[in-house]
């Protein structure tokens, strides 16, 4: 080395060949690691959610039977699931936007249900049209547009008003729930009767159309895989994916560099807030054909946890998402099989997050 | 606020001042707790998130235990310990694992709301024991003053008194200036010989421990019952604002926490007298008003702004209510020890 120190290192066959051994037996080890952590993690999940079903008196492996059941069972509940998997990616792919700037994007609740109001606003709006296609196109432009408005006002609030995004964003998912009970119970209400279960259902001829038997909207899934891919490329192969990255990780250095943190914190508000108007767009189109006072299912809270699993990485989040929709789809099935609430999936989702937290930590510790 | 509508409909026929101003206080009750312990556990530094899942966990578990043992005090220890539990994993996670307490707190809010479904599904809607009424004797005889204070049952009184101890503990002793100097700058308070890791653990735990008490409250005596809804919803995040909307100060949030409730109180009256009202304007009406509130504190910090109002003496006076500044250390991790 020292020897050609001037000139070009030699570039010795055998030498690289060594090297690559080596980066594979190391490459081979964490991998190793990392599937002994994931094990750890899941063996910590599976006796914590075991221990709850026995205190709760039930069986605990006839309620994993279910939920397995409930979930990949059959062709209708696997279309429940992908029907879940569908608003849940969604959300998940634009948060990984916020995440990546070092934003907490906890409106995202209320971006999916102003997507469904403006949806529904258009949809009600261009019911007397009778140009259906013109019309749900439209639909998806003001879901688009009402998920962005609500993630900005949040983004603004951040960058002009200095508060917190957590607390702007909770403050905005209460607004947007408050403004859909008001919706549906005041202007929109059904003739007749106003109650808990929504506004009148939409013309059929405005329902997305659905794959027979399965009752999946093509549209939605086609959505979702795109904005999969095209977040991957973005935020991998274009300047705006690399300056969010910078900000992220050092948003006093990126300014030096010449970026603009708060105008690219708007930015990546704008990316999540859309395609999570867009998820509020395929809930009231697409699955309920009408406004709910529930219609973001909570999706949005749950996608925060898929991205926090899934370690904010875009790929792996889709998979993360269909697990979770698994579960979430499955427990459907415990309160009439075992008389339990349908909420243990929850459980299983957080304690999976937190015991995946604390090995990640345990081990970062350890080796230092 | 649902937690208020059952002391409010009974009241919707005679609009008393008396009895509003009573019911002020007492539907306020565990609102005031919670804003009091989290603004505890904050002035250490440690942002506990999961409030509203705590009160949610600790209202079952306060109402199981009770129902089990028929003991008012086993329920309220019970529901007390799980608060602190909670905060504890909070603490824990952020000050021997460096994770972020924002993250952690809020996987925590979703899991413990959902454990508190799923474990507190056999009691819903059952009878279960609950706090009686204790008028204190002599002073409820005071016209005004004895009935909107001194007719109450405990925890309302322990609301009370928690407002005036806590300012006290925290302002005027030498166990709440250590407090405060962690919550400040934990590397300062580890020179002059604290441990910030023990501090910031301890007053997690005591935190946490005030929020699972003020679960209790909702569901031994404010609005007596497990079911799902429990009508506890939310409130853990109007306690999480009403710490910022005081400033960080335990006597402001405690302010917060009536205005609150005043105006879910007043709300519900206005329903009745306006039926067009829409009542939901009413019950996200903190939500606004804490964010405006966020936005004032931010602008009094700004020296333009405080130059601009220099001669407007309302605006500096409403500007001077709103400001207060966060613990320095606020939601930091890992602190080098």
């Amino acid at each position: 080395m020292l020897m050609n120190w001037g000139g070009r290192l030699p570039v010795n066959v055998t030498d690289s060949s060594k090297i690559n051994q080596m980066q594979l037996s190391k490459s081979l080890l964490s991998g190793f690691k990392l599937l002994l952590n994931g094990l750890l993690t899941l063996t910590v999940v599976f006796c914590f959610t075991t221990l709850i079903l026995l205190i709760a008196g039930a069986p605990p492996l006839a309620a994993y039977y279910h939920i397995f059941k409930g979930s990949l069972g059959s062709w209708i509940t696997f279309g429940h699931v992908v029907k879940t998997w569908i608003p849940l990616t969604l959300c998940s792919t634009g948060l990984i936007y916020t995440f990546r700037i070092g934003l907490w994007n906890i409106g995202v609740e209320g971006q999916i249900m102003m997507g469904a109001v403006f949806s529904t606003a258009m949809l009600r709006w261009g019911a007397d049209w009778n140009q259906p296609f013109g019309v749900i196109g439209l639909a998806y432009g003001a879901g688009i547009s009402g998920g962005a408005m609500w993630a900005i006002i949040a983004g603004f609030l951040k960058t002009k008003g200095g508060v917190n995004e957590i607390f702007a964003g909770l403050g905005l998912n209460f607004v947007a729930q408050g403004l859909i009970l008001w919706l549906i119970f005041g202007p929109w209400r059904r003739p007749g009767v106003a109650s808990m279960s929504g506004t009148e259902p939409f013309p059929y001829e405005l329902w997305l159309s659905n794959w027979p038997g399965l009752r999946i909207a093509p549209a939605g899934l086609a959505l979702a895989i795109g904005a999969i891919f095209l977040t991957a490329l973005i935020l991998k192969y274009t300047r705006i994916g690399l300056n969010l990255k910078a900000i992220g990780n050092n948003a006093q250095a990126a300014r030096l560099f010449g970026l603009n943190p708060k105008h690219h914190m708007l930015l990546a508000m704008l990316f999540a807030g859309g395609l999570a108007g867009l998820a509020g767009n395929i809930q009231v189109t697409g699955i309920y054909h009408r406004l709910l006072p529930a219609i973001s299912s909570n999706y949005g809270y749950l996608a925060l946890m898929v991205v926090m699993l899934a370690n904010y990485n875009i790929w792996a989040a889709p998979l993360v998402a269909f697990f979770f929709a698994c579960l979430n789809v499955g427990s459907i099935q415990l309160p009439m099989a075992l008389r339990l609430d349908s909420s243990l999936s929850g459980v299983i989702q957080g304690s999976l997050v937190l015991a995946t937290l604390a090995v990640q930590a345990w081990r970062v510790k350890r080796n230092k | 606020m649902p937690t208020l509508h059952f002391i409010a409909t009974t009241m919707i026929s005679d609009l008393n001042l008396t009895i509003l101003f009573a019911s002020v206080i007492a539907g306020a009750a565990p609102v005031v707790i919670a804003a009091i312990g989290e603004t505890i556990t904050e002035k250490a530094g440690i942002i506990n998130l999961s409030l509203d899942g705590t009160i949610l966990l600790s209202a079952m578990t306060a109402f199981a235990v009770a129902y089990e043992t028929d003991s008012l005090l086993l329920g309220f220890g019970a529901a007390g310990i799980v608060g602190a539990c909670v905060a504890g994993i909070v603490a824990l996670f952020s000050i021997y694992l460096g994770q972020s307490q924002v993250a952690v707190g809020f996987v925590l809010t979703l899991m413990c709301r959902d454990l508190a479904y799923f474990l507190g599904n056999p009691y819903s809607r059952l009878q279960g024991p609950q706090a009686s009424p204790l008028p204190l004797p002599f002073l409820k005889e005071i016209p005004f003053l004895g009935t909107v204070f001194c007719n109450h049952n405990l925890p309302v009184y322990l609301s009370l008194a928690l407002i005036f101890i806590s300012w006290q503990y925290i302002y005027r002793t030498s166990y709440g200036l250590k407090l405060r100097s962690v919550g400040e700058n934990p590397e300062a308070s580890f020179v002059r010989g604290i441990n910030p890791r023990k501090i910031q653990l301890t007053y997690a735990l005591c935190g946490g421990f005030l929020v699972g008490i003020s679960g209790a409250v909702f569901s031994l005596a404010i609005k007596p019952g497990w079911g799902r809804p429990q009508g506890a919803e939310g409130v853990g995040w109007i306690a999480l604002a009403l710490v910022i909307f005081g400033g960080w100060h335990p006597i402001r949030a405690a302010a917060g926490a009536y205005f609150f409730s005043f105006l879910q109180v007043i709300g519900i009256h206005a329903q009745t007298w306006l039926p067009n009202a829409p009542a939901q304007v009413f019950q996200v009406a903190p939500f606004p008003l804490m964010i405006f509130t966020l936005v004032l504190m931010h602008l009094a910090q700004k020296e333009a702004v405080l130059n601009w109002t220099e001669e407007k003496a309302w605006l500096r006076t409403l500007i001077r209510m709103f400001s207060g500044t966060a613990p320095q250390s606020l939601g930091k991790t890992e602190i080098s020890n």
